[in-house]
């Protein structure tokens, strides 16, 4: 990845490319230990049936740096995340596929970009939220 | 166990004393915002940003120097392997509350909202100190993993010069699970297989008109004395009163009468939106059914479609309608 968005590349309605996440429980595992999430039900299925859960499922934290991720897959190295603000659905669980999609639903004159996010499972909405960017403004 | 009103009053009131207070002392990351956590992150998000990974990269972009991804903000701080133990023995004011509603049968958490902001960017030597309060709790409400309280938190976020570097918000809930606890088990099922959209119910009045579907066909009931037609399936004429039905086969020509656009509530099993249409068929009658590969914005009613009947992932024979032409 060398290229970067620039502000002027961004209109409101861009959609971002689309990305399919299979869910793996060495992902959810492997994301829940990255970010330093212990909580047992997050790596330990035994402990994830008792709360309820048919298996371990993704903590917050992997949600989020997909979404990060996501946005900046996109947006290329010279963009800068701002903020976020995402909401939690159903959960993510090994053997099913998050499929992310993304549209530009803002564009501020100071080069801020609002991208709206969904990631869907086979159960519906895992996670929906905004990004907020910061792009390189002019040349 | 329900509570009784007397004890879940009690219990609401010693929940209301957490609000508003700090979980315990600002709380210092365990380790220096470092490249090592980094690359393991990355790794685990499949996140190939040279800002991150890439030293020379990072220094020509608009980060200057390689910097860590901003959502990681909350892992600098996380407790870590500990957290494995629970709230049996709390270690700040957070499990206390938490264990306090174990207490009393809501044991399970789930995480549901989070909001951040990123001052700046962190970069490799940082030092980050979290300071979290609790914010807000909710009342009881029924939710659709079980009945439970949302607990807010927010957390302030310091560098070593003690200036803030991020800030978040984060909602639990803390709840009763709707499911009884299950023993693990390794021959269970998959967890997610994939839920299925509801087969169409079928009667003494509509199996037929269903078998000439699963025949290839978009079947009309039809009167075999009189030759009015009927949708859905009956049992008698309502014209002239004949027990005798039979069945033709539409050419699926039609337009569309009227329409909507199904985006609330999704229910698992469907791809939303989903564009419901009522077609006058040309023969006569009126067939409910999903428009295909056409855009909520392109319907119109008398819109010229026509019909086929086709078989989905799940097997499930269905007439759908297509723009004619």
């Amino acid at each position: 990845m060398t290229t970067s968005l620039s502000f002027s590349d961004v209109s409101v309605g861009d959609e971002l490319p689309p990305l399919d996440v299979p869910l793996t429980a060495s992902i959810i595992v492997g994301g829940a230990l990255a970010s330093r999430d212990y909580t047992p039900v997050h790596h330990d299925r035994a402990a994830a049936n008792a709360a309820g859960m048919g298996d371990v499922f993704m903590n917050i934290l992997t949600t989020n740096g997909y979404v990060g991720r996501y946005v900046t897959d996109w947006a290329g190295t010279d963009a800068q995340i701002k903020g976020l603000a995402i909401k939690l659905g159903t959960p993510n669980l090994p053997g099913d596929t998050m499929k992310m999609r993304g549209k530009v639903t803002e564009a501020g004159a100071d080069g801020t970009v609002v991208v709206e996010v969904v990631g869907k499972n086979s159960w519906g909405n895992h996670v929906e939220g905004t990004v907020t960017v910061a792009l390189p403004v002019g040349g | 166990m329900p509570l009784t009103p007397d004890q879940k009053k009690e219990l609401e009131a010693q929940m209301q004393e957490y609000v508003g207070k700090p979980i315990s002392e600002p709380t210092p990351g365990r380790d220096v915002v470092n490249e090592p956590m980094i690359r393991q992150w990355c790794d685990a998000m499949g996140d190939t940003n040279p800002a991150y990974l890439d030293p020379d990269a990072a220094k020509s972009s608009v980060h200057g120097d390689l910097v860590a991804p901003p959502t990681m903000l909350q892992a600098w701080t996380m407790e870590g392997f500990s957290m494995h133990e629970g709230y049996d023995e709390p270690r700040n004011n957070e499990h206390r509350l938490h264990k306090l509603l174990t207490e009393h049968g809501y044991t399970s958490v789930v995480a549901t909202n989070t909001e951040q902001g990123y001052t700046r960017y962190l970069k490799p030597g940082d030092t980050v100190t979290a300071e979290t309060f609790i914010d807000e709790i909710s009342e009881e409400k029924a939710t659709a993993l079980g009945i439970g309280y949302f607990i807010n938190t927010r957390t302030k976020f310091t560098d070593q010069d003690g200036e803030e570097v991020g800030w978040l918000t984060f909602r639990v809930l803390k709840f009763i699970p709707q499911q009884q606890p299950q023993q693990a088990d390794a021959s269970d099922t998959p967890a997610s297989s994939a839920p299925a959209r509801i087969a169409a119910p079928r009667g003494h009045d509509n199996s037929a008109w269903w078998a000439e579907v699963d025949a290839g066909k978009i079947p009309i009931q039809t009167c075999n004395q009189c030759g009015e037609l009927f949708h859905p399936p009956r049992p008698m004429c309502g014209k002239c009163g004949a027990m005798d039905m039979g069945y033709v086969t539409s050419s699926g020509k039609g337009t569309i009468h009227t329409f909507t656009v199904i985006h609330h509530p999704q229910f698992p099993g469907y791809d939303f939106p989903i564009l419901a249409v009522l077609v006058d068929l040309e023969e006569g009658t009126r067939l409910m059914s999903n428009m295909v590969d056409c855009k909520p914005e392109d319907l119109h009613v008398g819109m010229a479609v026509q019909g086929s009947v086709e078989e989905g992932e799940d097997g499930m024979k269905l007439p759908v309608f297509r723009r004619a032409g």
